[in-house]
């Protein structure tokens, strides 16, 4: 049974240093159940470290990190999250069938699963290509595919639609908004700012630190502009005049 | 520890170098045509009868642990491992995976290049066929173990593969190929005492020359399976489901 009382995610003064520098600076935060919040800012903002904490498998220097209302990390948790990393992590010398397969089988999933998510992600044509043999575009969406395996409560995609065509890209929100149609929470970091307006929440990351943490109409409304880049230039704007 | 997830590990292994034919040739390929080139090389059968089980106790330890110390660096490097280690896989599944898959690779290597030897080579085997090859499989085992153990101080493929001639090399100078180890300088000896492909190469030794499961072959046997398993526990140790 999903256990819908509760923030799906809940993270509290997290403190997190890689290579003897912290790269995020206390981040307290939610993400509520069943919607799509997008994790944004530009590259090196710590988008992937704060991605890697949540599913367990970053080292934190301090703070507390709960997810579906466990400790992060915790093996209760491994069935119930499904995950993409920012590089496709396919094996370059299996199919995507055999890949899809692999990975359905250490999940326990159903068989067929692997045949379900192939297509989901509209890679039906070349599910008898090798890993090495696939398109950048191609790669993601099969590593995109393995954390859609079984039917995990929570989805956390790492820059799921770098190098996708717009076509492609829509097909996949759809997908997303779909999936949190039915209960499904989804964490999706992104720098494009035009994939923003699709989340129910956005909260924006720069320098390890949240800038933003609203629904994209309440950062309009806050910034008192239409486009979402710019509230972001705003926010930050305000940001280093606070500090002055 | 979970049988079928083990299994499919195996599987996907085997998978994968049923895709990279050309490394499955040179696996199972380059041990017979090393052994071939050392039959004519020294073209003295009571000579080549002592050397030739020394290094069928060589070649799958050496083998093996090239292809997994490299096999494990790729997982790691591709993030495929960071996903398994987010997932419900176990340590052991994935480490009894390697060992299955290159298990039943190892037996099929020593196989063709033992037929080889016992042919068309003139090679002289006292003991059984069957006890050469156990003992051949768990050299193997014993490499593997080591590469994976190994591989995890590798940051990169380049640096997996220095560690071949690093762990490698010392222990087939010590091992009794060059000199018997009985003459060598007493601190050689030592040396040579402590490294476990000496026990392999002695049980390789012992069979070929007697028909008997000897004291001497059962302590072997008992060193190389113990260090195997050390090894694998050590293996474990260094995966981590949580990184830097």
């Amino acid at each position: 049974m999903m256990n819908l009382s509760g923030p799906a995610i809940a993270v509290r003064d997290l403190r997190v240093s890689r290579g003897g520098t912290e790269v995020l600076h206390g981040l307290t935060f939610e993400v509520p159940r069943g919607q799509v919040t997008g994790l944004l800012g530009p590259s090196g903002c710590g988008k992937t470290t704060l991605i890697r904490a949540i599913v367990g498998v970053q080292i934190v220097a301090s703070g507390e990190v709960t997810v579906l209302g466990e400790p992060a990390g915790s093996p209760a948790l491994r069935r119930k999250i499904g995950y993409s990393t920012q590089s496709a992590a396919i094996y370059r010398d299996l199919t995507v069938l055999e890949n899809l397969r692999y990975f359905a089988a250490v999940l326990g999933a159903a068989k067929g699963d692997a045949e379900r998510v192939i297509e989901e992600v509209g890679l039906t044509g070349a599910r008898k290509q090798l890993g090495g043999a696939l398109s950048g575009g191609q790669l993601s969406r099969a590593s995109l595919a393995v954390a859609l395996l079984g039917s995990p409560e929570l989805l956390v995609l790492d820059e799921p639609t770098v190098g996708l065509d717009p076509v492609l890209r829509q097909d996949l929100w759809r997908l997303f908004q779909s999936l949190a149609e039915r209960g499904v929470t989804l964490i999706v970091s992104s720098h494009v700012m035009d994939e923003a307006a699709r989340c129910h929440r956005l909260i924006m990351l720069r320098d390890g630190e949240i800038l933003a943490d609203d629904s994209p109409e309440g950062l309009r409304e806050h910034a008192g502009t239409t486009d979402l880049e710019e509230a972001f230039l705003r926010l930050i704007e305000e940001k280093a005049e606070r500090v002055r | 520890m979970n049988l079928a997830i083990t299994l499919a590990t195996a599987g996907r292994i085997l998978a994968q170098l049923r895709h990279d034919r050309r490394t499955l040739a040179l696996l199972v390929g380059v041990p017979s045509v090393l052994m071939i080139l050392l039959r004519y090389v020294i073209d003295d059968p009571a000579a080549f009868n002592r050397l030739g089980p020394t290094l069928l106790g060589i070649f799958p330890f050496v083998v093996m642990f090239m292809v997994t110390s490299i096999t494990t660096q790729r997982e790691r490097a591709t993030g495929t491992l960071e996903r398994l280690m987010a997932g419900p896989l176990g340590k052991f599944d994935l480490l009894l995976g390697y060992a299955i898959a290159f298990g039943v690779v190892a037996a099929a290597q020593v196989t063709v290049v033992l037929a080889l030897s016992l042919t068309w080579l003139g090679l002289d085997l006292a003991g059984s066929v069957w006890t050469l090859v156990l003992v051949a499989v768990l050299d193997s085992l014993l490499g593997m173990a080591l590469g994976l153990f190994f591989s995890a101080f590798a940051r990169t493929e380049f640096q997996a593969v220095q560690f071949m001639p690093a762990v490698v090399l010392p222990q087939s100078l010590l091992c009794g190929l060059i000199v018997p180890r009985d003459t060598m300088a007493t601190w050689l000896e030592w040396l040579s005492d402590v490294m476990p492909l000496s026990y392999a190469v002695e049980a390789m030794q012992e069979t070929a020359r007697t028909g008997d499961f000897t004291g001497v072959l059962t302590r072997d046997v008992l060193v190389v399976g113990g260090c195997t398993v050390l090894s694998l526990v050590l293996g474990a140790a260094t995966l981590r489901r949580r990184t830097p």
